[in-house]
Formats: C-alpha cells, structure tokens, sequence
C-alpha cells in the first residue's frame, strides 16, 4: 500500500517535473511572419534587404552594425588604419564554425575570393569587396587589408557580408589572394549548397535547419555561440506577402510576430492586445527635380523652359509643401519630418538641421520673382507599392502644390514601372524614397545628388541628373578621408550645401512598425531588419 | 483521319507559336528587371554587368530569338531571382497546387449536387429558395474578400483553423503532401472552401436545372408509374443522368483552378504555382512568368487536341463532315 502511495508520487512528481521543464522549451519557439521572403540562404547571392536581414542570423560578419547602424565589433575586435590605404583587423580568438572548424584569418580571405565568383547573383556583393586589392593573413588572427585609395568606408563595407569557413569547403593549403581570382582554392560552394543546407556553416547565433521556399525557414539556436546566445531554440520564419492575411495571422496568433504591419491596422492591433514596437528608419522619402533636360516632360506653360533650373522655383516647392501636415494626416504621425537626407543622429547629419517651414505665401512670391507667377502645369511621378502610403503623399504633395498656382497631377504607378519611367527620366519631379545602407552621410549624397559619373561610381541614383562640381568634390574628398571626424565634418558641409541649393527635398524619414504578441519586446532597427537576436522575452 | 489529325496539329502549333510572341512581348514591355533586384547601393558599373549577365542589354528581337532556340530544346530559361531552371521551380509548387484544386473540387462535387438536387426537386421550399439565393451570394462574393473573412471568422475570431500556410507535409513518392497529416488538412480547408465556393455554386445550378429537366423526362414518369420508391427514383435514375453536364464544366474547371488560383493563394499565403505567379510578376522574373504562362496554354492546347481527336473517333459525324470540308 505505502509502495503503492511511493510509485504513484513519484510518477506524479515526474509529470509535473516534465511539465515544468516542458514550459521553458515551448516558450522558447519563436515564429515571425514576414513581409518579403529572401531569394537564398546564401549569404553573398542576393545583396538586398530580406537576403541581408536573413545571412545575419547565421553568418557573422567581421563588424557588426547594431540597431542604430552604428560599428560593433563581432569577428574582428578590433580595426584600424596603419596608412591612408592600410587596414589592420583584430580576430576573435576561440571561435568556431556550425561544422567545428575553428575561425581563423584564412576564412574571410577565402569569404572576399567566394563573393566574386557567385553565379548569377542578381546583385552581387562585389559592390562592398572591390575596393580591397590585398589581403595579407600576418597572424592566424590578424589580417592586413589593402586599399588602392584612402578608403574609410572598408569597416562599414566589411560590416555587410557574412564569413564563411574555408577548411568547411575543402581548403587545406594557403589560399593565394588577388582581386582577379585567388590560388590555392579548387571550387566555390554553390548557392544551393546553402539553400539544402550541405554547405549552409556559419559562426552566427542560429544554425540552419529547414528551408522551404515560400513556405519556411527554420534555424536553430548556436549552443557554441561565440557571444550571448539568443533566448530562442527554435526560429522560424513564415513568408507571408499580403499585408492583411499576415495581420490576420498574427491575430489569430499563429505566429508571434510581423513585419511592416499596415499603418491604418496598428490602432486595430494594439486593441485587440497586442504591441507594436516603432523606430525612426534610415529611409528618407524626397522629391527629385529634372535638372538638365529642357523642356522637360509632364511641364506646361512655361513656353519650353524648365522652371527646376531656377533655384528660387525649387525653393518655392519646398515652402509650399507642409511637411508636419503630411506626417500627421498621412502617416498616423508614424513618419518624421525631414530636413537632411539622413535622420538626426547618424554619422553626418547636421545637428538641429530643420526643414523649410511651411509658407505658401513665400512660396507665390518666389515663383512670381521667378517669372512664374501665372504659375506652370506639372505632373509628378510616384510609385503606389513602394514606400508606406506612398500614392497618398503624393497626392497630398499635389495639393499642396496646386495651391500656391502649379497645378499638379499625380501619375502613380507600381513600382517596376516607376523606376523603369524614372531610369528613363521621364519625370520632371518624382517621389521616391533611399535608405541609407551604411548609415552614413555618404551613401545619400553619393547616390543621389553627385554628379553621375560611372568610373567614379558616383550618381548612381540621381536620376534628376544635379550636377555641382563644388558639392562633387567635397563628397569625394570625404570618400578619401580617413579620420572619422573630418570626415563626419566635411560630409555636414556637403549636406548643408546640397539643402541649401534645393538639390533635392527631403520630405520625412520612415519609421518602420513591427508588431508582436504581448510578453515579446523588440528593439526597432534603422535598417529596418528584423533579426531574432532582437526579440526578447518582455520584462 | 489521318488530314484531320494533322490539320488539328498544325492549328494547335500555330496557337502556340502565337501565344509564344504575344507573351514575350507584352512580358518583355514591362518594366526593367534589374531595378527591381539589385540594390540601390550598386553603382553603374554594376548595374550594367547585371544588365548584361542577364541578356536584357540585346535587342529585343535577339532576345526573342534565343528564347525560342532555348524552349524547342525544351529549355525555358532561368529565373531571375533564384537562378534555378523556371520550369523546374513551377513544377516544384505544383504539388500543393494540385491538392488544393482537387480538394476544392471535392467540395464542389459533395456540396453542389445533393443542394442543387433538393433545390431541383423542391424548387418552391424555403430550403430550394436559401440554396438558389445562397448561391447567388458564392458567384458574386470577390474571392479576395471572401477568403480573408473566412481568415476573420475561422482563425482569428473562433480561432479553430490556422489563418495561412501550408502545415506539416509528408513525402509520398518523393512529392511533399498536406492531406495526410491533421495540421497539413486543416492548413488546407480554408483556401480549400475558399477555391469552391464558387465552383460549388455552379454545380449547384447545373444540379438543379439538370435535375428539373430530368424530373419531366418519359423514364422517370415510366419508374414512377412502375411505383419504384422516390429514393430510388432520385439516387439512380435522376443523379445519374444529371452528372454529364457537371462532369464536363468540372473538367474545365478544374483547369483553370489548378492555372489560376492565384486570388486563393495569395490571401492563404499557400505556397503553390499562382503564389510563385504573382510573386514573380512582382519581382518582374520575366523568365518565370513567360514559362508560366506558355505551360498553362500548352497544357489547355494538348487537352483541347485531346478532347477534338476523341470526338473524332467517337462520332463519325465529325470525321465524315471534316473529310468533306
């Protein structure tokens, strides 16, 4: 009888025993549903948004750049400049691969030589590895890089493509490096090594497990991480596009947390129990005047000139437009108004810089000075799938425009036919939106308002075609200038005189939402990422 | 026969051919492809190594012209953003395409002909009336609408099925199935009710005027009089005679479910062929697409050739009427 009362206590014992450690591992799954998939698990195939959100879960990097897109050290410790054109990177030491090779300098030589050699890369990652011409291993954790020119972007630029292992894909010897091709390495693994996962070895927080496409993607946590181990065993990341079933997924609380909710359903989300977490983004959303072509196209009345060329008319839209009005009525006040290219408090952006204030009676007296006080017709371009609510700004922008006498109609369209138009600069003024990949000043005056220059890789983007050889200039001598506070001050001047001349008109930075079951908290990202690391249990 | 066969053949390939310009070209028309996948970050140079990588630096008259080389090899080019064979990655989503739309058709055969019989039987009831109304509603509903209220209802209001996704799958012969397991059929029901509703709408009406018109026929009149039971009467004698025409308009249909169910995935985010559509069309994947598109009308051709030829052999009327033409 007693033995009976004993067994059967135990057994109790033992079922509450497991139900207690059951509870922790089943809190420890995560899933998020996610707006846009990524095109591969290889972590140099696709140097886009969701592919680089992704690659950061399982393949660190050398640096690292944390919520604020500011510079961590992850598999380096430590960097510096030797020379103008000199590098030296500091290893982590004891740190190992998701196959137990241990990490040493010999793998990021073999990383910068695989980026090259992707095939078909629809965008390739050479972008941030073509400025290295040498790669010199001085000690197994001590790497010696080499520019050709002063080159203070390379610790930004090494922050975005993940190492892989060298002894994991059959490197015994030295490997030879060389911009054209390295020795010393017989064959690249393939992009679907990293998709099945034979190949898929990182040193990140999560290992991989499952890809599915268009259905999941599965990873496991690290147990060998090298930093904090994430709270979750088990990630998994659902594609869902559509933005109303992936509201309605996280409702029906089939997955924990979301991506870009839709504005107009966070009131709706937030009622029915759950968190949204909302941080100021790099993406700022402008308006880019024609500067070259005359006439210019969608312009009437103005007997074949274009007004752009005159720097009071470009003033004069900036005054006409409200921006606050725009944050507030169209974006829910989930928007900042924009007086820079680069929100406040990123590397170069100009303490305290304002936007024009909103003055529609300057604005007429402008275009009046201007010689336009009848005022001109003017059709703006706009994508309508693109950036948050981008159709309606534009609409607003139209508005606002026709009421100081240039009487604007809004051509909005999706997205692949936008950009095609606008490549082809058939706008005379266009919305669109550039988020600031390396969280620098740079990157926006670079590729948006330099003089357009293939050798040099400058204007890429500016698709207004300004040209200002005193603006050009100074971003170059940026570009080549190493120390950090020069050059933060050089790229103040540089933005301060592009606002200065109307070169372009920063309308509001994004803020970017997610929204989560209670009990989670997640730091928003400038980048706009979402990364698992980031997802905390609350409290 | 034999002038027929070949003159059908000969229709059939020029249709194709056809289809084959019109594609391309109107795909072809939209957009730029590398402004969609490379990033924002690249510079020119980069953009027009990609430009060129990718052939779209050609005129189109060569593109068209390769295009065609490659598919008579039986090769319809690579995607775009996956660098994978197009028609290896359709094919890939083609599993949970297929029990999708043959769930759905199911549905449409379990649901529709017994409501559209008893509407057909008792045409004047309340329950005949509701159903004819009821079917009203599943022709007019917007597909789009209907399938996220279905999410509303089910998932996020009584919360009994999951709201998107395909669930668990098990591998029969290789190929990755949902039906089999309980999370991978209730993944399944509401993109399943969702791709019927409308199709069980129209069996319902075919039922009913199937039935309607059967119920006056001499043989039934004849079974009545003989005093078979009513049971008998509508199981045997009615069913059968009223299931041609819906097996017909549901072989057809059952087509254009499995080619077009791009709505139904969309909203239940389920991974088959019309997600990888919209989505590629989207990213402009123009190789995607056009293989899409051309494997959905050679599939239409070859059943069209099919059914033509079986006329032929079936009723001699048609042979004898083509050899005279």
């Amino acid at each position: 009888m007693g033995n009976e009362f004993m067994r059967k206590s135990t057994l109790l014992c033992a079922v509450s025993l497991a139900a207690v450690l059951a509870t922790p591992v089943a809190a420890q799954e995560l899933t998020i549903g996610l707006s846009s998939e990524p095109s591969a698990l290889d972590p140099h195939y696709h140097n886009l948004g969701p592919n680089n959100a992704m690659r950061r879960h399982t393949y660190d990097s050398l640096v690292l750049q944390d919520e604020k897109q500011q510079l961590q050290p992850a598999l380096a410790t430590s960097w510096k400049p030797v020379d103008d054109t000199t590098w030296e990177f500091k290893l982590r030491e004891g740190v190992t691969f998701h196959d137990g090779s241990p990490f040493t300098a010999k793998d990021v030589v073999f990383t910068v030589c695989r980026i090259p050699t992707v095939e078909d890369s629809p965008s390739s990652f050479t972008v941030y590895t073509k400025a290295i011409t040498d790669m010199q291993i001085k000690d197994s954790h001590t790497l010696i890089l080499k520019t050709a020119k002063p080159y203070p972007l390379l610790p930004v630029e090494v922050s975005t493509w993940g190492v892989l292992s060298a002894t994991a894909n059959g490197v015994t010897g030295d490997i030879g490096f060389s911009p054209d091709g390295c020795t010393g390495v017989d064959s690249y693994p393939k992009t679907q090594a990293f998709n099945d996962g034979s190949k898929a070895f990182g040193t990140g927080p999560f290992k991989f497990k499952e890809f599915t496409r268009g259905e999941k993607i599965v990873l496991e946590r690290n147990e060998n991480y090298w930093g904090t181990k994430p709270h979750w065993q088990t990630v998994t990341f659902r594609p869902i596009t559509s933005n109303g079933p992936r509201v309605a997924a996280l409702l029906a609380g089939d997955v924990d947390m979301i991506d870009k909710p839709p504005l107009q359903d966070l009131e709706r989300i937030k009622s029915e129990g759950f968190e949204v977490a909302q941080g100021l983004s790099n993406r700022v959303i402008y308006l880019h005047f024609d500067h070259e072509q005359e006439p210019t196209p969608g312009i009437d009345g103005t007997d074949g000139k274009n007004p752009f060329k005159d720097a009071r008319v470009r003033e004069a839209v900036s005054k006409a437009i409200n921006r606050e009005a725009i944050v507030a009525r169209i974006m829910g006040g989930v928007a900042v108004p924009a007086g820079e290219l680069l929100p406040q408090g990123m590397f170069g952006s100009t303490p305290g810089a304002v936007h024009d204030s909103y003055d529609p009676d300057a604005a007429k007296k402008l275009l009046a000075d201007a010689g336009y006080g009848d005022g001109f017709k003017l059709v703006l371009g706009s994508p309508n799938d693109r950036y948050i609510n981008d159709a309606q700004i534009a609409q607003a922008v139209a508005q606002m425009l026709t009421r100081v006498g240039i009487e604007t109609e809004v051509d909005a369209m999706t997205k692949s036919t936008f950009f095609a138009r606008r490549n082809k600069y058939e706008f005379s003024l266009y919305m669109a939106g550039w988020g600031s990949g390396t969280g620098e000043m740079s990157s926006p005056l670079r590729a948006l308002v330099a003089t357009r220059d293939k050798d040099k890789g400058m204007g890429g983007t500016n698709r207004g075609r300004y040209s200002d050889a005193e603006l050009d200039a100074m971003i170059e001598e940026a570009l080549a200038t190493v120390d950090d506070d020069k050059r933060e001050s050089i790229l103040r001047q540089a933005s301060q005189k592009a606002m200065e001349n109307y070169a372009i008109l920063p309308l509001h930075y994004e803020v970017t939402p997610w929204a989560y079951r209670e009990g989670l908290s997640y730091t928003p990202r400038t980048d706009q990422y979402t990364i698992a690391t980031g997802v905390k249990p609350a409290g | 026969m034999l002038v027929y066969f070949l003159r059908r053949l000969g229709q059939s390939l020029f249709v194709i051919a056809a289809m084959a310009v019109l594609v391309f070209i109107g795909v072809y028309a939209i957009g730029n492809p590398i402004d969609m996948m490379i990033s924002p970050d690249a510079d020119q140079a980069e953009m027009e190594a990609a430009i060129a990588r990718l052939g779209l630096d050609k005129p189109l008259w060569e593109q068209f012209y390769i295009f065609v080389i490659n598919a008579l090899q039986g090769d319809l080019g690579n995607s775009f953003v996956y660098a994978t064979p197009a028609v290896e990655l359709i094919l890939s989503k083609l599993p949970a395409t297929l029990e999708l739309a043959f769930l759905a058709l199911l549905f449409a055969i379990f649901l529709g002909v017994p409501l559209g019989m008893i509407a057909g039987l008792k045409p004047d009831s309340i329950a005949g009336k509701t159903i004819m109304t009821g079917s009203i509603m599943g022709f007019s509903l917007p597909n789009f609408w209907q399938g996220m209220m279905l999410i509303l209802l089910f998932a996020v209001v009584l919360r009994w099925l999951p709201s998107t996704g395909r669930g668990d799958t098990v591998d029969v012969l290789g190929v990755p199935v949902s039906f089999l397991t309980w999370d991978g059929l209730s993944h399944m029901l509401l993109p399943a009710i969702n791709l019927a509703l409308f199709k069980t709408s129209l069996v319902i009406r075919l039922a009913r005027a199937g039935t309607r018109e059967v119920m006056l026929q001499d043989y039934v009149k004849f079974a009545r009089a003989k005093g078979l039971s009513q049971r008998r009467i509508v199981l045997v004698h009615i069913a059968k005679n009223i299931m041609i025409p819906v097996v017909t308009i549901l072989g057809l249909e059952l087509g254009s479910m499995i080619a077009f169910a791009v709505v139904t995935e969309t909203v239940f985010a389920w991974p088959g062929m019309g997600k990888l559509l919209i989505d590629s069309i989207q990213a402009l994947d123009r190789p995607v697409v056009v293989a899409y598109l051309m494997l959905t009308v050679f599939i239409f051709i070859l059943i069209n050739f099919v059914v033509d030829m079986l006329y032929c052999v079936l009723d001699p009327r048609v042979r004898l009427s083509e050899a005279k033409a």
